[in-house]
């Protein structure tokens, strides 16, 4: 029998395959069934922010003061009285997934100001979630703001959730930092217990008919995994965070280099949207079938095994390769050039 | 204590002593049935813990039918309305009332429409009643609206008479007042289960059948009506033993007539509804001041106790006064007054009465005319004459048939001179009512002062203004007025802009305080004062205190929203409560309205408040003035005389000083007058970029309050134009050299940014430069002012050169509404506005009422206009349940006097001659050259006419203009076609008239606040849907359709602009009926209106609304006459839902049902769509010969 525990954020996993926040969370028996499936823990949909403010804003403008100064109408909707907020409601699925769910589940913040949102973190706590992940979705587009003053908003944030709860916590990372690994050592000693690569950032796209901006997210492929596994690569070993690998995590294959890298769990939520809850199984199982063929005992034997530190040649994860990649697209020698 | 209003306090003992609860919305009587579906939603049980079963109808008729057959079926039922909704339910009331039904019907008593609509209270309605059978009981005040409710349960109950509990529309309904509320014990108390289960035992049941509701004969009809005269002599002794019952549980005495005053009073006024409570003040002063008075308030009306009247009535009167809230034209006394008289004579015939008093009759307080203790003063004063007299009129001056009675404006009673009264001046949308509200509250709650609240709306909806009156005392209040000159202690003004339009300070007393939220500092607060102001600041020796209110919420992040800045200076300087506790209250206050689910809000809203007293300083006051300015005129120079000397007038607020001889007698207004109401309410107003603008019309097009002009003219034209006067040579080669302007209106415009939203050219080489964008105000102001000035001193470009259908060409001509007072951003007004802009000079038009009928025809001015030829829109408001009817007959009445002068025109043809004749009556019309070539030939017509002298030429001359076309158009909402107005539409538009029926389908009543149409959505939120729609919107044109003979079309000029354009064409030269339903994004919706062109688009791109046509021509033509202009939906009709908060609240209340009713609106969106499509694609038997079209 194969051990596929790990550890993670200071929780024992039976196995490293964790659903990242994603709609599945929203609905329990979506999250029932990812649990048979095999999950063993469960990242919730993420708190926003700015969903948070835009819904006081509309709280505000269009149900709790309705004064449109008509002597007829003293409002035109009626009032809010069975109205739950979007957070009340974020603390009652906490709550309900925590009861019917025997896996640990992680509260997920999403947000970027500094004007003290994280405070809801305390409240996530209260409401039962095992760990918190910070999503901290900052577009760094300020030209007067130096790389210092980015990484010192993210730690300053993970410094205020951290002073409201004693849960563990985890920061998702987005990849786009100077030095990494400089900066999960400041995550590190700012008081996390894990990071996960990498945040996938909305990607705005112009919509030429009429030159608008949209914003899409569009489902991601294996591809988009090795981003990761490289940093994961680089970071095992040299950190006492735990590691999660997040984004494009779609096969068993994808999973097994992401703990190979150095990875404690792997992320999903691409392709249990596109194939369902119990897809999930079917990656745990190709995990095992592979570690059995080649007589793994237990996913710890496995975890960072070809981390950069593990590797003969260190320089496969930095800048040599990258003249190797460029080489392979170099044509044969037999084509004029 | 509980702080409430008169509808609450109403509505809430209905609530807990009925079970089947049927409800329309009317003002002043809506939030009645809002707040008992509101409590039916929220689970909230009756006295037997049953949740009441609530339910809008279609109708107040409806809503009667309904009542009568829950009370038939066994039920407890009751219902809430006023005026016209009140005249709908009168046949049912007197079926229930000759059934001997107990049931009371709680009723805002609001004047009835006559030349005009008005929303205010007065007794017209209850006194229309009258006759039904009902016992009718009055409440004076919301502690009485509360107490008399029950005391109307019980008694109908015991003596089987339905009651109708009336008090005054919004003097009463909308007063937020302190009062003593009643626990369940004692409405237990009052209601005896055995007199319930009496009713149930009549009830029809098929375990004890009965006949009921029978149809007589002459035989035995008239002893059946005098068979339960009984019940009528009983029931005033029923009554006043509940009241005495009352009385013993609550220790509030109530009797069929109230009297207070003297004992040996020798003058007397008798009057009922709020009225008593200010004649009761009055006469408590008057009475210490040594005269001898008193009041007789009348709380049982029907039936009528003349005994009851005539003991309470001292001996020592010798004049009565009786005051009606009603007219009854032509009568020659107002029906109580008649009562009384009639009473006294009986009793004097029988020997009861040594003397007969004196009485006289007469009227005051309609439509909520003020009603104070200076007018009660000038009717003891007129009680002491020699001659009565009679039928004599309060609070206005009658300068043509000299009934008013003068009065003393300035007197004041103890009683009032012991409370201290604050008015306070703000926008509708800065929550100055809410946070006054809560301030009434707050002292309600945290002192021993009784409270009194009192609020004055503007009729506009946009840029709304609001007037506060509050007033706290020792005592309870019974001053059922506002507060007057010189009384205020605290004068506050929210919006500095106030300050060149309002006289606020009129209202300051002696001593008191004056608040300005103002940006200046404060040193330079005094500067920003008006002359006037300045002196009475002086010379009343007020005390200045300023707050920069915009900054402080903006630095605590609360945006522009003042309230409870401003809230907390009024605490802080008035001094009502110590400041500490104050501020804890107005903490809490904020946290009860914020709760948990805005609790961030709360956060921002305390900051806000902390914040306050150090940026609150007081100006130091000069000893004497150093302005310069004074409050600019109500209407600019150049105004007609009727504006100048009237509409003026209303716009400046002295409306209540306008003499009777002022008044038009038939309720008849000149048009073009909203011109002269300049409001300048935009912070921002659209600037021109005549370099990149293509000139195609899409910002006229969507311009919700025609603030945005295009206007063709010649190179020469412009020579006079002032220096910023933009125009351009056209790009249109037809109009070669042609140049053109797009001229925004600066103080029309609204600020509400949608033609720069529509505005499709973008700067190539940065997009967020527009060919419009938006730009501060005030800097432009001046020279724009001048510049539209110029714009409309240009002739409209010749009409037949103009290409009508095309954007860019049918904004070039004039439009005839404009500058409405409809909200920022209106649906609506685009469609009203484009109709007249294509055929405003033939247009008749019949407008339901509803939000179209009040930016209408709301005086002070109306939107409507006329060309430079004097035609235009000539307009009427019938009721909202007729519109469909009202219009048809000025078709059937232009049709047939057309007819008749189509006759004379054949039977002078002679004299005429014959080519002028056979021109005119050959003439089709049919578009708008063919009707100027008409209006040329009937001109001549006349111009013969006047020498031809035969007996039918006066007649022609009298009907010539008839032979010209005319276009008529129904206008209404959602409310009106959908429900009210569904009966009379269907059968108008099942008749073969050429009728254009406008639909501005909100999916809401709008004018009333958001309640549920069938026209609104599965799954929208909206009130008496608290839990969202359950039912899918009603498809009223696929019932249309079903005629096949009408012409039919969807339209959503925001998500398709020309072809709104292309539907308003065929449907006008479309011979018979047709119906345009056009979209209106409603503030209803919950989402900010400067999304209305996207929330369109957004709904035709969901499904949520189809575009179509379906025009019966073209079966004639061979062909399909549907066509399905708007393709298959192609984003998910959550996408649309997420946008709009009356889908999205429904997820944080009710997720469940909410995801299932996404999942139906989805289902049905995708249907409806299928359905069109396939109906689109039916061949005709033969075969189509227009190939089946999809967009």
């Amino acid at each position: 029998m194969i051990d596929l525990s790990t550890d993670y954020l200071g929780l024992k996993l039976k196995n490293p395959l964790v659903p990242s926040a994603s709609p599945l969370s929203r609905n329990l028996d979506e999250a029932r069934r990812l649990e048979d499936a095999g999950a063993a823990a469960l990242v919730m949909y993420s708190l926003f922010e700015e969903e948070l403010r835009a819904e006081e804003t509309m709280l505000d403008r269009f149900l709790l003061d309705q004064s449109i100064g008509s002597a007829e109408a003293m409002g035109f909707m009626p009032s809010p009285q069975a109205y739950r907020s979007s957070l009340d409601q974020y603390l009652e699925q906490i709550h309900a997934l925590k009861a019917a769910l025997e896996i640990p589940v992680i509260a997920s913040l999403n947000g970027v100001s500094l004007s003290g949102w994280v405070d809801l973190g305390a409240e996530l706590q209260q409401a039962g979630a095992d760990a918190l992940e910070l999503n901290v979705y900052y577009v760094a587009g300020d030209i007067e703001q130096t790389g210092d003053e980015v990484e010192q908003r993210y730690l300053d944030l993970l410094k205020a959730l951290y002073a409201k709860v004693s849960l563990p916590i985890v920061m998702k990372l987005a990849p786009q930092f100077s030095s990494l690994p400089n900066f999960v050592r400041k995550v590190e000693e700012a008081g996390a217990q894990g990071v996960s690569l990498f945040n996938r950032f909305f990607q705005p796209d112009i919509y030429l008919e009429d030159l608008s901006i949209v914003d899409q997210l569009k489902l991601s492929t294996s591809a988009d995994s090795l981003l990761a596994m490289r940093w994961l690569a680089i970071l095992h070993g040299r950190t006492r965070l735990t590691l999660a690998a997040t984004g494009g995590v779609h096969t068993a294959d994808d999973a097994l280099k992401m703990l190979m890298a150095g990875a404690d769990v792997v992320h999903m939520a691409s392709a249990l949207l596109l194939h369902g809850p119990s897809y999930l199984t079917e990656v745990l199982k190709g995990i095992e079938a592979w570690m059995e063929t080649r007589e793994y005992e237990s996913v710890s034997q496995l975890k960072g095994s070809l981390s950069q530190q593990h590797q003969k040649d260190p320089s496969v994860f930095a800048r040599e390769s990258y003249i190797r990649v460029l080489d392979s697209f170099s044509p044969p020698g037999s084509v004029w050039r | 204590m509980i702080t409430v209003d008169g509808n609450e306090a109403a509505a809430s003992v209905a609530y807990l002593c009925n079970e089947v609860i049927a409800i329309y919305p009317i003002t002043p009587a809506s939030s009645m049935g809002e707040l008992a579906d509101e409590w039916a939603a929220g689970g909230k049980p009756n006295l037997w813990g049953a949740i009441p079963a609530v339910i809008e109808m279609q109708s107040e008729a409806g809503a009667a039918g309904t009542v009568h057959g829950a009370l038939q079926g066994g039920a407890l039922s009751t219902t809430f309305t006023a005026s016209q909704g009140l005249l709908l339910m009168i046949p049912n009331m007197y079926k229930i009332a000759g059934e001997l039904t107990p049931t009371v019907f709680h009723i805002a008593a609001r004047a009835i429409a006559t030349h005009a609509l008005s929303i205010f209270g007065d007794h017209s309605d209850v006194m229309a009643a009258r006759s039904t059978g009902f016992a009718m009981l009055a409440s004076n005040n919301p502690q009485e609206a509360q107490d008399l409710a029950l005391i109307a349960q019980a008694a109908s109950l015991r003596g089987r008479l339905p009651v109708l509990h009336f008090f005054d529309g919004f003097r009463t309904s909308h007063e937020v007042a302190k009062i003593a509320a009643l626990d369940h014990e004692t409405v237990r108390a009052m209601l005896d289960e055995s007199l319930i289960a009496e009713h149930r035992s009549r009830s029809l049941s098929p375990e004890h059948p009965v006949l009921r509701g029978s149809s007589q004969n002459p035989d035995v009809f008239f002893q059946s009506r005098e068979r339960a005269n009984a019940y009528y002599n009983d029931f005033p002794s029923h009554v006043q033993a509940e009241m005495d019952r009352f009385a013993q549980l609550t220790g509030r005495q109530y009797r069929l007539f109230d009297y207070a005053g003297a004992a040996d009073a020798d003058r007397v006024i008798v009057i009922m509804g709020s009225g008593g409570d200010t004649v009761e003040e009055t006469v408590s002063h008057l009475n210490t001041h040594g005269e001898k008075t008193g009041v007789i308030k009348v709380r049982l009306f029907r039936p009528l106790d003349t005994q009851a009247l005539l003991k309470v009535l001292p001996q020592s009167v010798r004049s009565i006064a009786v005051l009606d809230r009603c007219k009854e034209a032509g009568a020659d006394g107002e029906p109580l007054y008649k009562d009384v008289v009639t009473a006294l004579a009986q009793a004097y015939g029988a020997g009861k009465l040594a003397a007969m008093p004196r009485v006289m009759g007469g009227r005051y307080g309609l439509a909520s005319k003020e009603f104070t203790p200076g007018m009660v003063k000038a009717v003891f004063d007129a009680m002491m004459a020699d001659m009565l007299k009679q039928q004599f009129t309060l609070g206005i001056t009658d300068d043509l048939t000299h009934l008013s009675l003068p009065w003393d404006a300035s007197f004041r009673t103890d009683a009032n001179r012991k409370n201290s009264a604050a008015v306070f001046f703000g926008l509708g949308s800065d929550g100055t009512v809410s946070a006054n509200k809560n301030t009434i509250k707050i002292i309600g709650e945290s002192t021993p002062l009784y409270a009194q609240g009192y609020f004055v709306y503007d009729s506009k909806k946009a840029g709304a203004v609001t007037v506060s009156h509050l007033r706290f005392g020792p005592d309870p209040i019974r001053s059922a007025y506002l507060i007057g000159n010189d009384e205020a202690a605290f004068v506050a003004c929210h919006q500095p802009f106030f300050l060149e339009r309002y006289d606020m300070l009129d209202h300051a007393a002696e001593g008191g305080v004056f608040l300005l939220n103002t940006q200046s500092p404060p040193g330079k607060a005094w500067e920003t004062l008006p002359r006037r102001m300045q002196q009475q600041i002086i010379n009343k020796k007020l005390s200045f205190h300023v707050i920069d209110a915009y900054r402080v919420a903006e630095q605590a992040g609360m945006g522009r929203r003042i309230n409870t800045v401003m809230q907390t200076c009024f605490f802080a300087i008035s001094g009502v409560l110590p400041r500490e506790q104050a501020i804890d209250a107005i903490k809490q206050a904020v946290e009860k309205t914020y709760g948990r689910k805005g609790r961030r809000l709360v956060e921002l809203n305390f900051k806000a408040i902390d914040a306050t007293l150090e940026n609150l300083h007081q100006v130091q006051v000069p000893a004497s003035t150093t302005s310069t300015w004074e409050k600019p005129p109500a209407v600019r120079e150049g105004a007609p005389e009727f504006v100048r000397r009237f509409t003026a007038e209303l716009i400046a607020g002295r409306g209540d000083a306008v003499p009777v001889s002022m008044m038009p007698a038939d309720g008849t207004f000149p048009l073009g007058t909203a011109a002269w109401e300049k409001r300048n309410l935009a912070l921002e107003i659209p600037v021109w970029e005549s370099d990149i603008c293509t000139q195609c019309g899409k910002c006229v097009y969507v311009c919700p309050h025609t603030a945005i002009r295009s206007r063709l003219f010649s190179a020469e034209a412009t020579a006079n134009a002032p220096a910023t006067f933009k125009h351009v040579v056209t790009r249109s080669k037809e109009f070669s050299g042609a140049h053109i302007s797009y001229q925004v209106a600066p103080e029309d415009c609204t600020g509400c940014g949608l033609c720069v939203e529509a505005c499709p050219i973008h700067d190539k080489s940065n997009v967020s430069r527009k060919a419009l964008n938006m730009s501060p105000q005030p800097p432009l102001r001046e020279a724009e002012r001048d510049n539209f000035a110029f714009f409309l001193s240009l002739p409209e470009y010749d009409r037949e050169k103009v290409k009508h259908t095309t954007i860019p060409g049918s904004m070039l001509l004039d439009p005839l509404f404009e500058f409405s007072g409809a909200c920022l951003g209106c649906g609506e007004t685009p469609y009203i506005r484009l109709a007249t802009q294509l055929f405003g000079d033939r247009m008749l038009v019949a407008n339901a009422t509803g939000c179209s009928s009040i930016y209408g025809g709301n005086l002070p001015t109306t939107p409507y206009t006329t060309n430079s030829e004097g035609r235009g829109p000539a307009w009427n408001n019938s009721l909202f349940e007729d519109n469909a009817e009202f219009g048809l007959g000025l078709r059937l009445a232009a049709d047939q006097l057309m007819a008749y002068a189509r006759d004379l025109v054949k039977a002078l043809a002679d004299e005429i001659g014959a080519d002028l004749a056979d021109q005119i009556l050959n003439a089709s019309q049919a578009d708008e050259p063919e009707i100027r070539a008409q209006r040329n030939r009937v001109a001549a017509l006349l111009g013969k006419l006047k020498s031809i002298k035969k007996p039918e030429t006066r007649s022609l001359e009298a009907v010539a203009e008839y032979l010209i076309r005319r276009s008529v158009w129904i206008i209404g909402g959602d409310g009106w076609a959908y429900d009210i107005g569904y009966g009379g539409l269907d059968h108008v538009l099942a008749q073969p008239y050429d009728v254009n029926l406008l639909v501005l389908d909100t999916e809401v009543y709008s004018n009333t606040g958001g309640q549920t149409s069938k026209a609104t959505p599965i799954g929208a939120v909206a009130k008496f849907s608290a839990g969202g729609k359950s039912a899918r919107k009603k498809d009223l044109a696929k019932l249309a359709m079903d005629y096949e003979h009408v012409y039919v079309a969807h339209v959503a000029f925001g998500a398709k602009d020309v072809h709104t354009l292309r539907v308003f064409h065929e449907a006008e030269s479309y011979p018979g009926p047709s119906l345009i339903i056009a979209y209106s994004p409603c503030i209803a919706h919950g989402v900010d209106l400067s999304n209305n062109l996207r929330q369109q688009d957004l709904a035709v791109k969901s499904g949520h609304w189809q575009l179509f046509r379906y025009d019966p021509r073209e079966r004639e033509a061979g062909n399909n006459p549907l066509r399905l202009d708007s393709p298959e939906p192609s984003i998910p009709f959550k996408e649309f839902a997420s946008t709009e908060t009356r889908f999205t609240m429904l997820a944080r209340s009710h997720p469940e049902e909410a995801a299932n009713f996404i999942k139906a609106a989805e289902t049905a969106a995708r249907l409806r769509y299928a359905e069109y499509k396939d109906l689109a694609g039916l061949p005709l038997p033969g075969g189509n010969k227009r190939e089946v079209e999809h967009d």
